[in-house]
């Protein structure tokens, strides 16, 4: 199957702007005749149900959550990327594309970036119209920060709570259309399947959590906005709702999984501290601004720290190995998350990590303290730091804190068009669940960015491409189709209720995400995927065979649907293996330890590059690996996309 | 690692129709590094292992963030100590052989769904009578088109750090909604983008909050006590105040 | 019925409007208790002055002007402790008990409003009938000659006088917290008031309290006017 990304053809710049005016519009008296669905109520698909209502559209929308005000969005700290120039420093809509692009290590699709950065404005005019309380400056205006990696100023803010301020603004206008009629909420109701009809995406297959009940919903298109699957690992920074289980169910009814092995390892969050742990939880990056990383240069002193016996302020300046600084001397701690993530590992790697576990780097902001005083810390990451000591018990004014790097983003996700339509047609993909925008790795402040642009710009044109061709209400659920995914729902809930087995669905979560965390973490290789691949039918077999959920499938239980989620997860595990393990080259949150610069590279001798860095085949893999599902156990199909690079040209991406 | 032995008194109760009543738990060897909401996940365990149903809970991003946790800790909304969700609250903070009571959040407008679990989507409903400024998206001038002095831009977001668990109201003897309902109308109120609405969305949200079934403040400030972002109750008066100009406004136009 | 009117109707029904109702009257009551006290604290200039002052009570306005108090005050009683008691029936049923309650900051006050409410109102009216109406026939032929014999007088029994020290303790309660709690439904309290108001609250409730006691306990415990008296 040959996969059309349908970007427009035309000069980069204009590609947006003729694809608006060259697609159908729908006349506004049929829009209400039109019904959608929108899985997710985060900020892609929160945006996406009240932008749609506001257009006039009918709008079911569907979170597990207790309210959609609750979704994981809601967790993003550090800011959202903009184009606007506020602070004149030489932005641009260009810029910001081309640091996108770069930092995605040109995995990414032109024309979807280049849209993406148009539109970034725009949310920002919109947000600040909706009452989001951006950070200002005495005169009034919006303040703009440096923000993960990125040379100018672009990022605005809410202090360290900006994803719950967007999402609140979303939330609100999403319950606007509540409250008009527009959107129908179904909260704590779970997507189980989707409804696939002649071909096409026409509804999906809930479970309320409540009651139990399994109910159909039919509509003339399908939008999954259900975020991304880091949880696979387990331990991560996601919330511990967040699955793949929308996204995957759609895989297996057809749309493509896309680039899964491209995971974002975030590198400042709280290091793991026993086996009972939960989550992680990341500490803003905006950290890197004013703190120092480093380890001891020495394998005894870490020693003696992870012993207790000494403390980090017993090492002396010449002592202490300021590793991001030393390797790239011009971004030092700003470099991109996935450089400074792989670089901690190292450290730990060599003997050098100082949590109790030895999995631990210092971020150290004594000398910031001294230049500008703990007041001026304080004011600018006080919760950031309270919230560090309330985990940790320890007080990182005196004391460095302890960060390590730990799973937080996915930019891989199901295949889409420049329309965020899927291979399947009427299943349109939105937000971190989709690949499209950050390529092999999203730069700091652009996930809320893509979400919000999906959400509130892109999908509200683009459905029409889709649905200009639609008979509204064309297929209902009385269509056999739903009764029969009703029942293979319902056969797929009694069966996990009947093995009766003896270990908890959290036990066999933790399991896998060890082996993935392990095989498939911040470095990968052949063996240790091959390996992946062998254990995770093990742990399938096991867990159908032998795993315990109490009580029963009607009503409210919790064991039930972590069951759901995680069966999904290892089958999932296996396409993100086989992606891993296809794409023989190191690329953005993908680094294979087989490709990585040496000595002999021409690229380390002429000093472009250093040793150790990812080292990307592009003459093999510029392409998105586009994976179509068979059965589990079967491998997948490869389908590739080509990129196609007309604008920039892709190079080795040096942060030195 | 320090290991504490407690016993819990949870709150057990099948679904929203049933009985509900206090069902003792020992939880034994629980790391003092974990969280609370940890110390339950291992309770949970131990309860599948045994063949009992595990207690339920609500939770979520378990980093205080998203508002889903809602435990009554010893009395206390999210526990006595100040300015955390349940998620953040760590087992440090308790000795070996306390006894730990733990109940949902209480409020006739907060119904239980299943023991530790409620429904909270009243606060829902009230967002929707006025919690928001109509804006079409598109529609929106320039971000730099209005300047807002940094002290309104701060006061708004001091109330818009709402996470809307509900703890205010579980923690008030009259389970009132107030600092719920002032924060939100205090957070678009500050603003001028929020001037327009301002009558309509005082008098909607109120109306909304009295319908739901909520108590009436007694300013007895229990509320902004168990606040995770300890929200300030001058945002009540605020409210009082607001509503009393549109109670005025609206009758007399 | 008219738009302005149904606002009213909105207003009255909606809890935060309740909530003015009672502030306002309150407030009202308040001010009352800071005129009755002065003219109070008159006994202790002596028969003559306290006596002047009743009389000028009794003939502001023709007269009029002690009626017009009068029910403007119980006007204010009615609706402060209708819409309290109105309130406070939708507080208890919106709230479930706790198995294991517990309390962080509210002040004992501010927990029993309605019963130290409701105490006082009993007082009040046991105060009317003492003083006011005079339902002893002893106090009300002195009365109408000397008030301020009359209450040296009304002060002499020792039940009497614990009831009006056990009513004036729960009434300076119930100000420590009502006096504060008017500025916050008025919505005139913030941050920078939040700490004046507390101490007006606390010091007003300190006041009145003081004052009203002293007079009973003077009268009472070291004889004070009793050599005119008898």
């Amino acid at each position: 199957m040959s996969l059309d990304s349908k970007v427009p053809n035309g000069p980069l710049a204009d590609k947006w702007t003729s694809h608006k005016m060259d697609s159908k519009l729908i006349n506004p008296a049929n829009k209400r005749k039109f019904k959608i669905i929108v899985v997710g109520s985060g900020l892609a698909g929160g945006s996406a149900a009240a932008t749609l209502s506001e257009l006039g559209y009918n709008v079911d929308c569907f979170c597990y959550q207790d309210s959609p005000r609750r979704a994981h969005s809601i967790a993003a700290q550090g800011g959202i990327n903009a184009a606007k120039n506020y602070q004149n420093d030489g932005d641009s809509v260009h810029r910001l594309f081309y640091d996108t692009i770069k930092g995605g290590d040109f995995r990414s699709r032109e024309g979807n970036v280049h849209r993406l950065a148009e539109v970034s404005t725009e949310i920002i005019d919109q947000c600040v119209a909706q009452g989001v309380p951006f950070a200002r400056e005495y005169g009034g205006l919006l303040d703009n920060r440096s923000f993960g990696g990125a040379q100018v100023k672009r990022t605005f803010y809410a202090r360290g709570q900006t994803g719950q301020q967007l999402l609140i603004g979303c939330y609100q206008a999403l319950e606007k259309e509540i409250a008009k009629g527009g959107v129908t909420m179904h909260s704590r109701t779970e997507m189980l399947d989707l409804v696939v009809v002649d071909g096409q995406a026409k509804g999906i297959v809930v479970r309320n959590l409540v009651t139990g009940e399994i109910s159909s919903h039919a509509a003339d298109a399908v939008i999954l906005a259900t975020g991304g699957y880091g949880n696979v690992f387990y331990l991560s920074t996601n919330a511990m709702g967040c699955n793949v289980m929308a996204s995957f169910r759609a895989h297996k009814r057809g749309a493509f999984m896309a680039n899964p092995c491209y995971t974002q390892i975030h590198p400042t969050c709280i290091p793991v501290s026993g086996d009972y742990q939960s989550k992680l939880t990341l500490m803003s990056e905006s950290l890197r601004n004013d703190g120092r990383i480093w380890v001891p240069n020495s394998k005894e002193d870490a020693a003696a720290i992870r012993e207790g016996k000494k403390k980090a302020s017993d090492i002396s300046e010449d002592d202490r190995d300021y590793y991001l600084e030393r390797k790239y001397p011009s971004f030092g701690n700003l470099c991109p998350r996935d450089i400074a993530s792989r670089a901690a590992k190292e450290c730990c790697d060599e003997g050098r990590g100082v949590a109790p576990t030895g999995l631990g780097v210092f971020l150290d902001f004594k000398d910031a303290i001294a230049r500008d005083g703990e007041d001026a810390i304080r004011a600018r990451y006080g919760n950031l730091f309270q919230m560090y000591e309330k985990i940790s018990g320890e007080n990182p004014y005196a004391q460095p804190m302890q960060i390590y790097p730990a799973v937080h983003y996915t930019m891989g996700g199901l295949w889409v068009d420049y329309n965020l339509m899927s291979n399947l047609p009427g299943l349109h993909v939105l937000g971190e669940a989709n690949f499209s925008d950050h390529g092999a790795n999203r730069l700091g402040a652009s996930a809320l960015m893509q979400g919000l642009a999906d959400g509130y710009f892109v999908i509200p044109s683009t459905i029409a491409v889709y649905l200009a061709n639609q008979k509204p209400g064309a297929v209902t659920t009385n269509h056999a189709e739903f009764k029969k995914v009703e029942n293979e729902v319902k056969d797929r809930l009694k069966s996990l209720m009947e093995i009766k087995g003896s270990k908890s669905v959290d036990s066999f979560h933790r399991e896998l995400g060890l082996l993935i965390w392990d095989k498939c973490g911040m470095a990968r290789d052949r063996e240790g995927l091959q390996e992946a691949l062998r254990r995770i039918p093990e742990i399938r077999n096991e867990f159908w065979t032998n795993v315990r959920i109490p009580g029963s499938a009607s009503g409210l239980n919790a064991e039930l649907e972590k069951a759901g989620r995680v069966a999904d997860f290892i089958d999932f595990a296996e396409v993100l293996c086989h992606d891993a393990l296809n794409r023989e080259e190191s690329c953005g949150g993908h680094f294979r330890s087989e490709h990585q610069f040496t000595e002999s590279d021409t690229e380390v001798q002429d000093g472009t590059t250093q040793t150790g860095e990812a080292k990307r085949h592009d003459d093999q893999f510029q392409y998105v690996a586009a994976w179509e599902h068979v059965e589990p156990g079967t491998p997948p199909i490869l389908h590739k996309e080509e990129l196609i690079f007309e604008d920039v040209k892709p190079s080795i991406r040096s942060y030195k | 690692m320090p290991l504490l032995n407690l016993t819990l008194k949870v709150w057990r109760q099948e679904n929203a129709n049933s009985e509900g009543r206090i069902e003792t738990y020992e939880a034994k060897e629980i790391p003092t590094s974990a969280s609370f909401l940890e110390m339950i996940d291992i309770v949970n365990e131990r309860l599948i292992k045994d063949g009992q149903e595990p207690i339920h809970f609500d939770h979520d991003c378990r980093e205080g963030i998203c508002g889903m946790c809602s435990m009554t800790i010893n009395g206390i909304p999210h526990s006595k100590e100040r300015g955390i969700t349940t998620c953040q609250l760590h087992m440090r903070k308790f000795s070996d052989g306390e006894t730990i009571w733990i109940e949902p959040f209480r409020a006739n407008a907060f119904p239980v769904v299943k023991d530790l679990v409620i429904d909270r989507s009243a606060f829902d409903r009230v967002i929707g009578a006025g919690g928001y400024i109509s804006v079409r998206t598109g529609s929106a001038p320039d971000a730099h088109a209005i300047p807002i002095p940094k002290k309104d831009a701060d006061a708004a977001f001091d109330a818009a750090a709402c996470i809307g668990c509900g703890a205010c109201v579980a923690a008030c003897k009259n389970a009132s909604a107030m600092l719920f309902v002032s924060a939100k109308a205090s957070h678009l109120n500050h603003l001028p983008q929020g001037q327009v609405e301002k009558d309509q969305r005082v008098l909607g949200m109120v109306r909304q909050m009295d319908e739901e079934g909520f108590g009436n403040c007694t300013n007895q400030f229990e509320c902004e006590a168990v606040c995770p972002k300890e929200i300030s109750a001058d945002h009540i008066a605020k409210l009082n105040r607001d509503y009393l100009v549109a109670s005025a406004r609206d009758a007399t136009s | 019925m008219s738009a302005s009117s149904c606002s009213l109707c909105a207003f009255v029904k909606s809890s935060i409007g309740r909530k003015i109702i009672v502030a306002l009257t309150g407030l009202a009551l308040v001010l009352f208790l800071a005129g009755h006290l002065t003219g109070n604290l008159l006994i202790y200039a002596g028969p003559d002055a306290f006596n002047e002052y009743a009389h000028f009570l009794h003939t502001f306005l023709h007269g009029m002007g002690v009626w017009i108090a009068r029910i403007g005050l119980l006007v204010c009683l009615i609706l402060h402790v209708w819409f309290t008691i109105l309130l406070t029936k939708e507080n208890k049923a919106a709230r479930p008990k706790y198995a294991h309650d517990a309390t962080v900051q509210a002040p004992k006050s501010s927990r029993m409003m309605i019963w130290s409410g409701l105490t006082i109102l009993a007082f009040i009216v046991y105060h009317l009938l003492h003083f006011t109406i005079r339902i002893d026939s002893n106090l009300a032929k002195m009365g109408e000659t000397s008030p301020w014999h009359m209450v040296i007088e009304g002060f002499q029994n020792p039940l009497v006088v614990i009831f009006y020290v056990i009513a004036m303790t729960l009434l300076c309660s119930h100000l420590s917290h009502g006096v504060a709690s008017i500025f916050q439904t008025l919505g005139l309290r913030s941050k920078k008031t939040a700490g004046p108001i507390k101490f007006i609250s606390k010091a007003y409730a300190g006041i009145v309290y003081l004052g009203f006691i002293s007079i009973p306990l003077a009268v009472l415990l070291f004889g004070f006017g009793c050599e005119a008296c008898k």
